[in-house]
């Protein structure tokens, strides 16, 4: 994945550079707006990683023009402001996801590799599969290894969007925000009750788990 | 030198010589006015009697000739207060009359004399002569058809004395003005001036750092005293303010010391002898957990400084507190479960107002975090919470009910507070700030958090105001 960072601060840039190097991708950096559009304008990105507060141009006016440009390239806005409203206007610009700092790398990483899969077309299939799980959109049923397995309402959007974002990893905050719809910080371990819950119905009976929780960030729902 | 012009510099002393100065002017030109005209109306008076004797002689003359007048003037030159006359040949000698001499030039002028002129009387002492002008006169010479002259004067004392009169007042007046001046000057400007030199220099005290100082008042209830007594509860408010300041500042410093020194010490412990991988990799993500605590401390903090400063934009839709119960209440469901907490709800009917729908679930949720965690494990009772919702003319009451251990009633008001936990949840699981936001956000929508007892346990109520009150 080629991923453009525009941030102003040399240390943070560098540092998520470096990070996303060794989560296997590809980053440039764009230190002002102005770069970081031309940069934005002419490359070829699979995700934009933009600041709100740039030097020379504002981190929302860079997404708006290169909306009105017609790219369509996924946006993921950085801010340190971090009321309700803010994320509001942030995606009312044209961001596609809203980060407040200070944030968690492995929850940038997350997101970032969420809105790239986003670009893909996974959003129109109406059958999901892992190893020999099975999601149907349309019947809303779920098998496993051919057998039925049943769940309630909730359960079901939550297995949905680990199976739409199955192989990356989702933080709690981005299953609260998918899931059920609040951006809040989940308290103490209310989603992972949830997510054991779920994995208890898809892994008890079977011989290998598919949801894995991945230390220190969040879960991934993965055959084998 | 200085006094005086500190004396000066004072509002009192500039008005005092305002007003003394417009009150000058003022009696001056009124003075002036006054005077002239009553001067001039003494004259026309003066010419009016003159004018009448003249034709009382003319009427002595035409009935007795020369002797006949001569008699009459001297019949009358004799009386106390007499007018001036004067007969004279047509070359200027006199035949008769009370004055003995004359202004030059006077008799060889007919008519009316315009300017005053100076004489003397007979009988007069000579000894008086320091005064050669004698007393001034107006008086009108004619002549009679045998070429006499004839003069008929009167004397200017009694304008002249008027005038003198009304100048000497004039003199008393401006001394008493100067000295009501002075007077106005000395008991009201002294004394403001005396009390705002106490003001200034209690407020200087304050500004130098003593906060619980406080300006005299000095009970009389003026204008000085009321604004006395704003400006120290101006000054009561940032005390409690900046107490309130000091406060959270203390606690957030100790708060995040904690964690901090937890996550310098795990570091240090790892780094220090010989590790396995396995030793850092605990110790890194222990640490990353702290870490992600510790932001979300900080956002907590952030998050309810905001909307305490009530400026904060956020904004508010048509929000179903029914829905925010059934989610808040499917969201924790597991969680209960999972600590044997029964949790349950009962919601009156759609209650639809105008809020921040983000809002109300994070403090509907910190709400019955508090009450699962501090019901469960509580030996002797099973635990249970339910969460309700209810409609009034009051308003719309979302209210959790444990039967936890509760919060004893002298401390309900101050849990509210940031990082305030009671002692007996210090080794919970938690960072104190829970409540604080749940309050905060209820303030922002204009509405209250009420802590009750529920006996036992605890019932928190989010009182918000009724429909056509909100905001």
């Amino acid at each position: 994945m080629k991923i453009l960072v525009i941030e102003d601060d040399r240390e943070a840039a560098e540092y998520i550079q470096k990070a996303f190097d060794e989560a296997g991708h590809t980053a440039d950096v764009a230190a002002d707006g102005e770069t970081g559009f031309s940069l934005a304008d002419s490359g070829d990105y699979d995700v934009l990683v933009v600041d709100r507060m740039l030097p020379r141009r504002d981190g929302l006016s860079v997404v708006a023009q290169l909306r009105a440009r017609g790219k369509t390239t996924p946006v993921l806005i950085l801010s340190a402001l971090g009321e309700v409203d803010d994320r509001v206007t942030g995606l009312r610009a044209g961001g596609d996801d809203y980060l407040t700092k200070p944030y968690a790398f492995s929850e940038l990483l997350a997101r970032t590799e969420a809105l790239n899969r986003r670009g893909q077309s996974k959003e129109v299939e109406t059958v999901y599969k892992v190893g020999d799980l099975e999601l149907d959109r349309l019947s809303h049923t779920v098998r496993r290894a051919g057998r039925e397995i049943v769940l309630q309402p909730r359960e079901f959007r939550l297995l949905e969007y680990l199976m739409r974002h199955a192989g990356q990893v989702v933080t709690r905050t981005m299953l609260l925000e998918n899931v059920w719809d609040y951006h809040f910080d989940p308290q103490t371990n209310v989603i992972d009750v949830h997510v054991s819950r779920l994995r208890a119905k898809i892994e008890k009976e079977f011989d290998s788990p598919v949801l894995h929780t991945v230390r220190g960030a969040g879960y991934m729902l993965r055959a084998g | 030198m200085a006094a005086l012009r500190a004396i000066w510099n004072t509002t009192a002393a500039r008005l005092s010589a305002l007003y003394l100065i417009l009150f000058v002017i003022c009696a001056t030109v009124l003075v002036v006015y006054m005077t002239s005209l009553s001067t001039s109306m003494l004259t026309a008076q003066t010419r009016d009697t003159i004018n009448e004797e003249v034709m009382g002689l003319a009427q002595a003359y035409d009935r007795g000739g020369l002797p006949f007048l001569v008699r009459v003037i001297e019949q009358r030159a004799r009386q106390p207060g007499a007018n001036l006359y004067l007969i004279a040949n047509p070359d200027g000698r006199v035949l008769t009359g009370n004055v003995q001499s004359l202004q030059p030039g006077v008799l060889t002028t007919d008519g009316w004399t315009e300017q005053p002129f100076s004489y003397r009387r007979f009988g007069e002492a000579l000894g008086e002569a320091d005064q050669p002008a004698g007393h001034a006169a107006v008086a009108i010479v004619f002549r009679l058809p045998n070429r006499m002259i004839v003069l008929v004067g009167r004397d200017l004392g009694e304008p002249e004395q008027f005038s003198r009169v009304v100048r000497r007042s004039l003199v008393v007046a401006f001394g008493m003005m100067g000295f009501g001046a002075l007077l106005i000057w000395f008991f009201v400007g002294r004394r403001a001036l005396l009390r705002i030199d106490s003001l200034s220099e209690a407020s200087r005290r304050i500004m130098g750092g003593d906060l619980t100082g406080r300006l005299p008042v000095a009970g009389s209830g003026d204008e000085f005293d009321r604004l006395s007594e704003n400006l120290n509860t101006m000054l009561a408010r940032i005390a409690s303010l900046n107490e309130g300041l000091k406060q959270v500042s203390d606690n957030i410093a100790h708060d995040l010391k904690t964690p901090l020194t937890r996550l310098r010490n795990r570091a240090e412990s790892v780094l220090t002898g010989k590790r396995s991988t396995r030793d850092y990799r605990e110790a890194l993500e222990a640490n990353i957990a702290e870490s992600d605590q510790l932001i979300r401390t900080f956002n907590a903090i952030l998050m309810i400084s905001r909307l305490e400063a009530g400026n904060s934009a956020e904004p508010t839709t048509q929000v179903d507190l029914a829905e925010t119960v059934q989610d808040v209440v499917e969201l924790y469901e597991p969680v209960a479960e999972e600590r044997k907490v029964r949790l349950t709800s009962a919601v009156a009917g759609p209650a639809v107002i105008p809020a921040n729908r983000e809002l109300i679930g994070q403090a509907l949720s910190n709400i019955v975090d508090n009450a699962i965690k501090y019901s469960a494990d509580v030996e002797g009772r099973a635990a249970e919470v339910s969460v309700n919702l209810e409609q009034s003319a009051a308003g719309v009451v979302l209210s959790v009910r444990d039967n936890g251990p509760g919060v004893p009633a002298g401390e309900r008001e101050r849990v509210t507070e940031r990082f305030v936990r009671l002692e007996q949840s210090r080794n919970m699981p938690g960072s104190g700030l829970g409540l604080s936001l749940a309050k905060a956000v209820m303030t922002f929508h204009g509405g209250r958090l009420e802590l009750a007892d529920a006996e036992p346990g605890l019932v928190v109520r989010m009182v918000f105001p009724p429909r056509e009150a909100a905001a």
